[in-house]
């Protein structure tokens, strides 16, 4: 059974100036042991998915499809069946640029509060059991005793890994876990990432807006734009031979390093991500596609198949699904 | 947050920058209206406050002034329910209610008004100059803010207002001594952060002298938050304004609705059940209190972006 | 370091404390040069007796002469004596201590626990039937004048239908001794404190909402629900915890608030407290009454600025220094 199955899931924000269409229909499976690397420009709805899969989401917001942990309706259960299967079914390694964690609390405590939750441990076995999460993320186990502020921003985000650890999940959603880290300790972030998923046998579902993180990282690979997958497959094909002119204009735009403008907006590809609640007729990629035909911007092309578990959403790729994608 | 556009968008536009200034103006101008017509209570409190207003404004027509003098009323009931000739009966000195409820109005918004205007003044005279010129002025300034803060306002009020003449323009004085401060540290890091921008540097860089930087970009962007802090201002301005009045620290000569209450309380209306002597001189209160603070809040959430965007 | 934090926090407040000293001084020798002038109006004060008030209050001399010698003199705790009751001031405020830390503490107390209370459950369900309803209750009292709402509250529970008193600290010619002394004592106390609860439960109400509508969309709460604790321990072991920061922090400027009240509230109720001792000197005008009351209350706002200061590092981690 997959860890995790996303069946044409729809997600719509709900706000006093109307709906915003934030995911538009996405599937998506993830296997024990696999990993998946989802990538976009901010406001393409990769960050929602997350909120997703946990019920996160703020509760007017519409969702339809469906949300499958380990076969169930995340959606179809009960609060108390909701909070059983948060962090120890699927965990989310949170962002640590952010303040992700309690800044009055000492870090041990939040990662016990976990642990203690969702087990009849005692405190102290508890305490113990920081200790090792914190030895195996790298970090000495008396850190526990910190408070967020007196960590480093690499620090705090092996703290975030810990806790996402801590109820042993199958499944572990990482949104962003290197944004804001320099680069060498971002490269010690996603090794120690790597090891864990290798060590475990975790699905690791890993979002980012930086293309170049994922193919070191995962087998295969998703490409977000506009709420929709616009193209999936292997890692190293999609990153190889992108099919999707999107795709495309992504892997062009290696980030160049120090400079945080590349990185945040892809060079090569020209104007801005669309806004969600206004998006443009047709392929709503058309209005920056250096490809478009006439036809692109009346005629909403769907994912096509492209060769062995890929597919692509392109007016260029043919219907009958050929194989020029290898 | 327009204002902040526009100094942005004036160099590279083909207007002349005064006509597409007046322009933006305008439009944003229509924007807070349509936006402040969306929220009823606002809405309502302004009516309310217009209502006031023309009251105060009309206070000699409305009801001659005579009616306020116990000599002119000797002839009068004393302690008469309202009804026939006296619609807010009268006090213990045969004097009508109603007039004194009518022209206390006018001291209690010329008062609230005019104090707030002080207070706003120095408030951010003294938030400008520290936020602008930083260092050791900023230094001196808000360590002085600091203190002043600390002094609870209404003691001071009373010693400046004991040491002080009893009078009108001396109650406005005094409130404004009294309530600077929080205008003063809220201005403060409202220019820090516009300072902070980059456009101020580049003005400075192009050779902008001070007296320019503050008033071309400092000023403008200020000038927002200083409107919705003068609107929620005046409520407090009122209260202490009314209080004053209450404690005998008012200006003697003047019908207010403090001096009312003061008077109301001394006779010994509440034990003589005369409601009528003190609830409109505090429903007053309460109700142009409460429309100011409607407003005040409406046009902050207005302006204030965050304010706007959040909870949803 | 944390003696350092509390030991920079102590030497503030004493720079404080100076400051209200020489400002104290000002107020009463140099914005009005001579405010024993201010007696002769309607007083039958004879210029010897007069003399004798400006001598008193150390007016004579050189401006910097009346610094040091009013320095001498009040750093000695020698705050003078009052002009109306020729006692010593001193005396007169500790007499009227009590009553009003009875009544500013426990009104202070109950509007702070319903004011934080009512605000938590406003600002978690925000815009919900409990917000809208703590939020105009709270905008409401706020722009009722205290006193006026102790004259209402008075009229109708002390008048119309008489459940209390209508003030004083105790029964007249009361020889009770013990608890039913102080049952009786807390039956005076009832209209007074409900009144400065009453009106500032809403200063307390607004912060705490606003606090914790800053602190909802914060990410460590969405980690807290991920984590599946329920919605009641999100709110309890992380929202409030932070968004009680900032109420801290404005208590000890609504300490004033309260304490400003409390002047006009126990002069409707005639508590014999520091209010009425102050509507008392004011009618004087009792300058070194005035004075001390100043310096008395101004030192209660510093000690309350310090326990908040104090008390906001004992809950923030961050302020405490690493």
């Amino acid at each position: 059974m997959s860890l995790l199955e996303l069946r044409d899931l729809h997600i719509t924000y709900r706000s006093e100036r109307g709906d915003v269409p934030a995911v538009r229909g996405v599937d998506l499976t993830i296997d024990p042991g696999e990993t998946i690397g989802l990538a976009g420009e901010s406001g393409c709805g990769k960050s929602t998915i997350a909120g997703a899969v946990l019920r996160l989401l703020p509760k007017e917001t519409l969702i339809e499809g469906q949300v499958l942990l380990d076969g169930e309706d995340v959606y179809q259960m009960r609060p108390g069946e909701l909070r059983a299967v948060r962090w120890t079914s699927a965990a989310i390694v949170f962002q640590g640029a952010l303040h992700a964690l309690n800044p009055v609390q000492r870090v041990g405590k939040q990662i016990a509060e976990a642990i203690l939750l969702h087990s009849t441990q005692s405190k102290k076995a508890a305490q113990d059991r920081v200790g090792d999460l914190l030895e195996r993320v790298g970090l000495p186990a008396n850190r526990a005793r910190s408070y967020p502020h007196q960590l480093s921003g690499g620090q705090r985000q092996r703290v975030l890994i810990a806790l996402a650890l801590a109820c042993e999940p199958k499944l572990l959603i990482a949104d962003e876990p290197t944004t804001a880290l320099d680069v060498m300790v971002q490269a010690q972030v996603l090794e120690l990432l790597a090891e864990l998923q290798r060590d475990r046998g975790l699905g690791l579902l890993f979002i980012t807006h930086d293309l170049s993180v994922l193919t070191s990282t995962c087998e295969r690979l998703a490409v977000m734009y506009a709420g929709r997958i616009v193209e999936d497959g292997p890692s190293h094909d999609v990153f190889g031979t992108p099919e999707h002119p999107y795709s495309a204009a992504l892997t062009r735009a290696f980030p160049t390093i120090g400079d945080h403008a590349s990185r945040m907006r892809p060079s090569g590809l020209a104007g801005d991500p669309p806004n969600p609640a206004n998006l443009p007729s047709g392929c709503p990629f058309h209005p920056r596609c250096d490809r478009a035909v006439d036809d692109c911007s009346v005629a909403d092309i769907e994912l096509r198949p492209l060769g062995i578990g890929r597919h692509a959403a392109c007016i260029h790729i043919p219907t009958s699904g050929g194989d020029d994608g290898e | 947050m327009s204002d902040a556009d526009e100094t942005l968008d004036v160099a590279p536009t083909t207007f002349s920058p005064r006509a597409f200034r007046w322009q933006r103006r305008r439009a944003s101008a229509a924007d807070f209206w349509s936006r402040f017509r969306g929220d009823r209570l606002a809405l309502l409190g302004l009516i309310v406050l217009l209502v006031f207003i023309v009251m105060a404004i009309a206070a000699p027509w409305i009801s001659p002034k005579e009616g306020l003098s116990a000599v002119d009323s000797i002839d009068n009931p004393t302690w008469a329910p309202p009804g026939r000739g006296y619609p807010l009966g009268t006090d213990n000195l045969g004097r009508s209610v109603a007039a004194q409820f009518v022209w206390g109005s006018r001291v209690s918004l010329w008062v609230g008004l005019s104090a707030t205007v002080l207070t706003i003044a120095i408030g951010a005279a003294v938030g400008v100059t520290a936020g602008f010129f930083g260092r050791w002025t900023d230094a001196t300034l808000m360590r002085l803010t600091d203190w002043f803060l600390v002094i609870p306002f209404l003691p001071l009020a009373i010693v400046l207002a004991s040491v002080l003449d009893r009078s009108l323009r001396n109650v406005v004085l005094v409130i404004a001594i009294t309530s600077w401060p929080g205008t003063a540290r809220l201005v403060r890091a409202q220019v820090l952060t516009v300072k902070q921008r980059l456009y101020v540097d580049r003005a400075r860089a192009l050779g902008a002298n001070r007296a320019h930087v503050i008033r071309r970009h400092i000023l403008p962007n200020v000038a927002p938050l200083i409107l919705a802090n003068l609107t929620l201002a005046v409520p407090i301005s009122i209260l202490t304004e009314t209080t004053l009045a209450f404690l005998g620290l008012g200006d003697p000569t003047r019908a207010s609705w403090g001096k009312t209450l003061e008077e109301a309380f001394n006779a010994g209306a509440i034990s003589r059940n005369a409601w009528w002597y003190y609830v409109p001189a505090g429903a007053g209160i309460v109700m142009v209190v409460l429309a100011f603070t409607l407003v005040g809040r409406a046009i902050e959430e207005i302006l204030d972006p965050r304010l706007r965007e959040g909870g949803a | 370091m944390r003696a350092r934090f509390v030991a920079g926090k102590v030497f503030g407040a004493l720079g404080t404390f100076v400051f209200v000293l020489v400002f104290n001084f000002f107020l009463f020798r140099v914005v009005n040069d001579d405010p024993t002038g201010k007696l002769f109006r309607g007083r039958n004060l004879s210029q010897a007796q007069l003399d004798r008030r400006r001598q008193e209050f150390n007016l004579d001399g050189t401006k910097f002469e009346q610094f040091l010698a009013y320095l001498k003199q009040t750093v000695s705790g020698n705050l003078g004596d009052s002009f109306l009751s020729r006692r010593p001031v001193t005396t007169e405020i500790r007499e009227a201590l009590w009553p009003t830390i009875a009544l500013v503490g426990t009104s202070t107390i109950l509007s702070m626990l319903i004011g934080i209370m009512l605000g938590i459950a406003a600002g978690w369900r925000r815009r919900s039937k409990v917000d809208v309803g703590a939020t105009s209750f709270a905008m409401f009292t706020y722009s009722v004048p205290d006193f006026w709402l102790g004259m209402v509250l008075l009229a109708f529970f002390a008048v119309r239908w008489p459940w209390f008193p209508t003030g004083g600290f105790e029964d007249a010619g009361s020889t009770a001794t013990g608890l039913s002394a102080l049952l009786d004592q807390a039956h005076h106390m009832a209209l007074p404190c409900i009144t400065l609860t009453l009106a500032y439960i809403g200063e307390y109400m607004i912060v705490m909402r606003s606090s914790l509508l800053d602190t909802v969309n914060e990410d460590f709460l969405q980690l807290a629900r991920a984590k599946g604790l329920r919605d009641v321990a999100v709110r309890r072991r992380h929202a409030v915890p932070n968004a009680l920061l900032p109420v801290v922090s404005l208590s000890a400027l609504n300490f004033g608030y309260v304490l400003s009240g409390a002047i006009a509230v126990e002069s409707i109720y005639s508590w014999p407290g520091i209010g009425q001792a102050t509507l008392e000197a004011i009618r004087g005008p009792d300058f070194p009454m005035l004075q001390g009351l100043f310096l008395l209350f101004s030192a209660s706002m510093i000690i309350a600025n310090l326990a908040v200061d104090l008390l906001y590092g004992l809950l923030d981690p961050r302020v405490r220094g690493r």
